[in-house]
């Protein structure tokens, strides 16, 4: 247990693909004590598990090592900590690609910790026999039913193995499918010695998670209120925690930084991707969003206090991913005056073009961008437009069909109605689809592994 | 008077799945009555109704001065499957904030509703 009062974990990468600069300047901007780097999303095992199977010496988020490189000496001379989930589908080549940079520069005596026992590929058919038949959560259905095209399954692990690699004084915890949450609970749990059973504190640390797991979305980024006047976003500043052994905590960012941490920049990433705010179940504890209380603690200081848990349940969530098809979307630009009907005609010229090569797909979808293609039937009758994108996707199982929608498109260009543009990009690529297929195991069958060295 | 959602709340939404999730907070915590009482689920769906596919569910959360709906059948098959635009439904809460509510007169005036005499 820490003999500091305050913790501070600060995010530095809300997806792959987030801004390369975060992790240094999180660590050159301040205090921090621990880097929080959330880098999967739903379907990022599976483009990492393709990626592994054409070379067994990949399948975790690269951008990881050139992040650990661009604060290394944070890490080696003031003893920053690093949690990220970019072990992907490979935790053990992600280790082994951190430890060659950590050689390169002289820091050989740096610990990384090593956590898997989330993929469930190997096991899949001795889990299915077994009698795991990890039902599809939102359709009931077996998964026997899409077996064959599964690519990747991950159990979604909690906090115990960070906490036990940093117990074993691994200085870069790198793990597979985690939850997002609790890379960043974890370090609390383990510098104030939260334990099983203490459900309020691992609550409180879960949302403090929640809050900071996007970047700077709750510090300025995508914020509507008042986003006129949010400052500097250019230099956004991204989340930092401040935790406290109590469960409370401050979510803040460094000062000179831009954007703006407010009761409502928290409030709006709180409802982000919620469910029943009752229960947020994670495999560590049931959090309640109804018992969090935010207020304003100076300057870009927001309090968090108040947060009650119930205890986990005795399942976890399993990410799954399959092949489903493929798709392709085509778009043409249609210019002032009668933007709109052009636009309309070129789409039924182009389906009764479809019809009549006999294409046959599972969806096509018509969208009008500039007209109707966020808000749809909601959007208020669109006056004499300047511009409209005429936007078409497909989906169909057949990548024939797909391929062939994708040269339909350029011909409409001297062959459909007047006044087109923005076709500069050449065909529609076609895209295989990974669909997302989730579900529930027992929490017994899953035992996570932890390697520190 | 008609107030318009957008003047009196603000939002955001993500996905899970099919299923798109908006969260709408009132801008001022006082306001916060008057959306739990008119944002009633009924009025969501009606709202939605030629959007969406399924059904919706509304959550209070009222320490947030915020309401919680989850849109289902929303997202064309959602994440990788969707070939719409917001296939993460990254703006239905916007879509959300066009509703427009009716407020008797001298509420609207007691709650210092923009536009309100």
């Amino acid at each position: 247990m820490t003999s500091r009062d305050i913790v501070r974990v600060a995010s530095a990468q809300g997806f792959w693909g987030d801004s390369l600069d975060a992790p240094r300047r999180q660590v050159d901007g301040g205090t921090v004590d621990y880097l929080m780097l959330d880098y999967l999303a739903e379907v990022t095992m599976s483009i990492l598990q393709k990626q592994k199977e054409r070379d067994p010496k990949m399948g975790y988020a690269r951008d990881f090592v050139g992040a650990v490189e661009s604060v290394l000496p944070a890490v080696a001379e003031r003893g920053v900590r690093i949690i990220a989930n970019a072990g992907g589908v490979n935790p053990a080549a992600c280790g082994a690609a951190v430890r060659d940079v950590l050689d390169k520069h002289d820091a050989g005596a740096v610990k990384i910790g090593i956590v898997t026992g989330d993929d469930l590929l190997p096991r899949l058919d001795e889990l299915l026999d077994a009698g795991h038949e990890l039902r599809n959560m939102d359709t009931g259905e077996s998964l026997f039913a899409v077996r064959e095209r599964v690519l990747s399954a991950n159990a979604y692990l909690g906090s115990g193995p960070i906490v036990e690699a940093l117990a074993g004084d691994a200085r870069i915890v790198i793990t597979g499918r985690s939850t997002d949450t609790a890379l960043t609970m974890a370090p609390l749990r383990f510098e104030f010695g939260w334990r099983d059973g203490d459900w309020d504190l691992l609550a409180a640390g879960i949302i403090a998670g929640h809050i900071i797991e996007c970047g700077a979305q709750c510090s300025g980024g995508n914020c509507l209120y008042d986003w006129r006047e949010i400052p500097n976003l250019a230099d956004v500043g991204y989340p930092i925690v401040e935790g406290r052994a109590d469960g409370t905590f401050v979510v803040t960012k460094h000062p000179n930084t831009g954007g703006r941490v407010s009761v409502q920049s928290v409030a709006e990433q709180l409802l982000y991707e919620m469910g029943d705010p009752r229960s947020y179940i994670t495999p560590d504890v049931t959090a309640d969003f109804t018992t969090i209380q935010l207020e304003g603690a100076g300057e870009n200081r927001v309090r968090v206090h108040g947060i009650k848990g119930r205890p986990a349940t005795d399942k976890l969530k399993v990410s799954i991913a399959y092949r489903s098809g493929f798709k392709a979307v085509g778009t043409l630009v249609y210019a002032w005056p009668d933007a709109l009907e052009k636009a309309q005609l070129a789409d039924r010229v182009l389906r009764q073009r479809l019809e009549r090569l006999g294409l046959k797909f599972d969806r096509i979808l018509t969208e009008f961008v500039g007209a109707n293609a966020t808000h749809g039937p909601l959007s208020p009758a669109a006056g004499d437009l300047p511009e409209v994108q005429l936007r078409v996707g497909v989906r169909s199982g057949d990548r024939a069909m797909v391929e062939r929608f994708t040269r339909e498109i350029a011909p409409l260009v001297l062959n459909g109605p007047p006044s087109v543009t923005g076709f500069a990009g050449g065909r529609p690529k076609v895209e295989e689809i990974v669909a997302y297929w989730p579900a529930l195991i027992d929490k017994n069958v899953i035992q996570p592994r932890v390697e520190v060295a | 008077m008609r107030v318009r959602l957008v003047d009196i709340a603000h939002a955001r939404s993500g996905d899970k799945g099919d299923t798109a999730n908006v969260g709408v907070l009132a801008l001022k915590p006082e306001w916060y009555p008057l959306l739990a009482r008119e944002l009633t689920r009924e009025r969501v769906a009606a709202h939605f109704k030629r959007m969406i596919d399924g059904d919706v569910e509304r959550f209070e959360v009222p320490n947030l001065h915020g309401l919680n709906f989850l849109l289902h059948g929303a997202l064309d098959g959602g994440g990788t499957m969707s070939l719409k635009t917001d296939a993460q439904g990254k703006v239905y809460s916007t879509a959300l904030l066009r509703l427009e509510l009716d407020v008797p007169d001298a509420e609207a005036k007691r709650l210092g509703l923009p536009g309100a005499a």
